[in-house]
This record gives C-alpha cells, structure tokens and sequence, in this order.
C-alpha cells in the first residue's frame, strides 16, 4: 500500500523538474483561437485573481524556478484537496478491522 | 483545451454549468457506493499526477502544443465515477489558483473533459477490451479509448463555441480535430505508459484487476 506514495513523489518530480522545459507554444485550442481569429475574445481580466497566475509563484525571479515551485504547490494542493473530498464523499469502512 | 473566459455566451456556460453539475451529483452518489477509505489517498495520488502531467505540454507541429488530460488514465484506473470527480477537481484547482480556463467556462470545461472524455474513455475501453482480451489488446484499447476522449472532448468544445456564436462549427471543428488528432496519440502514447507503470508499482487492486481483466496480482 505503502508503494502507492512513490506515484505522488513521481508526480512532484514532473512538476518540478518537468514543467520549466514544457513547450510554451499555443495549445490546441488556443492555436484554432489565433488562426482563426476569435483569440481576442478571451477575457484578459480575470474576475478573481489567481494566487499562481500562468503557473507562476510570485515572487521568484527565475521564470523556471518560479514554475517549479507554483507545480509542486498546485500537486501538493490537488492531493490536499482531492483527499478532503474523497474523505467527505467516501462510506466509511466498517470499524471491525 | 481548457477555454477562457469570453469563448462561450451566457446560454452556453449556463447549460453546459447545470449539466456538469448534474453529472458530477450523480457521480458523487455512484462514487459514495463504490469508494472504500483504502482509495481515498489513491484518488489524491491520482488528481495530484495528472496536475503534474497537465503542465508538461509537449510539442506537437506547426508551433502548436498539447498536453495530457488524463480522462482515460483515471477512467482506466479508477473507474468512470471516481475519474469524473478528479478531473473536475483538478479544473477548479486550475481555474481560481492558476486561471487556466475560465470562471464561467468551467462548467463547459468540466463537460467537455470530466463528463464527455470520461464517458467516451469508459464505454470505448469497455467495448474494446472485451474485443481483444490479451495484454497487447488491453495495451490497444487504452491508447485508442484515450485518443477518442481527447478527439470528442475536443468536438464538443467546438460545438459550444459555435452554439456561442463565437465561430462557425464548419470551420471551428476542423482546426480542433486537426490539432487534437496529433494530440490525441500523445495522450494515448502517455497513458499506455501510465497505466502499465503504476500498475506495477501497486496502484491496482488485485481484486479490481480481475474485475478490469488484468492479471490477477497479489500485491498486498
């Protein structure tokens, strides 16, 4: 059971090390957007802002670093997350063992 | 393929909000049925892993780039219910942490990914695992379940841009499927791997292995 924790340190190891070398190209989406010229309807202006806008912790010069760190954030606050859901939403397992 | 805010009209995001809100209750009620305490840190691993994986965008051609979405890789390892629940969860950790994707499109974000690609991942590699029963078909019906998930995720996301009047279905659904067509053996080459990987780290229960017809293991 205890092996299944090596896939969360695997997954903050991509976030960390993976992430400032992802493409920054346009996605797909955004691409289709551009070519065909509807990418300016996109809000700029959010209407609440983001702690890690574009995956960037405030405060950190290095564009990669910064990157690094917003991805092992946001891993480590889908796992918090999710658990806390999965807990409200799980049955409890019965107590006898 | 995550949509921003201004894409959509405000019929769209308001249908799109109700049906994603309605599949994830009833996803909430299957899962509350199946989810024992033992896969509640599973379901964590499994929604912190494809965050991770979503920001590693690879590139695809003509200066364009995709990323994984992780329908079929939650589907295959965790069921349809308990996949639609963590993809939705890693969308609103996206879009009011990172503002990726918008507010009033995360209904449609939802659909579109949590909804749709997990429902198209589910009965796809339902159908065809049944078809080819040996490892290397169990390989092949994964690849394909994951890039039909992508594909149709992205056909319906431009259905809602041109039920928004933002571009005409003709030749918005074009350019998505051209692009989510490469994008699409990317998620499916990723997920092979995925899957086969945490496999063998202890990811699977043996008992839901048989159930999914793998190889029975004991690993506990």
């Amino acid at each position: 059971m205890k092996g299944i924790y090596k896939i969360l340190i695997l997954a903050l190891i991509v976030a960390a090390f993976l992430s400032p070398f992802a493409s920054s190209s346009p996605d797909g989406l955004e691409k289709v957007a551009e070519d065909l010229g509807f990418i300016d309807k996109s809000n700029e202006s959010p209407i609440i802002k983001s702690p890690f806008p574009d995956y960037v912790f405030p405060g950190i010069k290095n564009e990669g670093a910064a990157t690094a760190v917003a991805g092992i954030a946001g891993t480590l606050i889908t796992f918090g997350v999710m658990v806390g859901l999965a807990k409200t939403v799980g049955k409890k397992t019965r107590r006898t063992q | 393929m995550h949509i921003p805010d201004g894409f959509l009209d405000t019929k769209t995001w308001i249908t799109t909000a109700v049906l994603s809100a309605g599949a994830l209750g009833y996803s909430v009620k299957k899962s509350r049925e199946e989810l024992d305490e033992k896969q509640v840190p599973k379901l964590g691993i499994m929604a912190a892993f494809i965050f991770a994986a979503q920001m590693i965008n690879f590139p695809i051609a003509g200066g364009t780039s995709g990323h994984l979405l992780g329908a079929a890789l939650a589907t295959v390892l965790l069921g349809p219910w308990n996949a639609a629940l963590i993809i939705s969860t890693v969308l609103v950790i996206q879009c009011f942490g990172f503002q990726d994707g918008g507010i009033t499109a995360l209904g449609g974000n939802i659909f579109n990914m949590a909804v749709v690609g997990v429902i198209v991942a589910f009965i796809s590699c339902k159908i065809l695992s049944s078809l080819f029963k040996n490892a290397a078909g169990r390989n092949i019906s994964i690849f394909i379940a994951s890039w039909l998930s992508v594909f149709v995720a992205a056909t319906m996301a431009s259905f809602e841009l041109a039920v928004s009047g933002t571009v005409p279905f003709s030749v918005a659904f074009p350019a998505m499927a051209g692009w989510h067509t490469l994008i699409g053996i990317g998620e499916g080459l990723i997920t092979v791997v995925v899957v086969n990987t945490v496999t063998r780290m202890g990811f699977v229960d043996a008992k839901i292995a048989s159930v999914r017809g793998q190889r029975d293991e004991r690993n506990l």
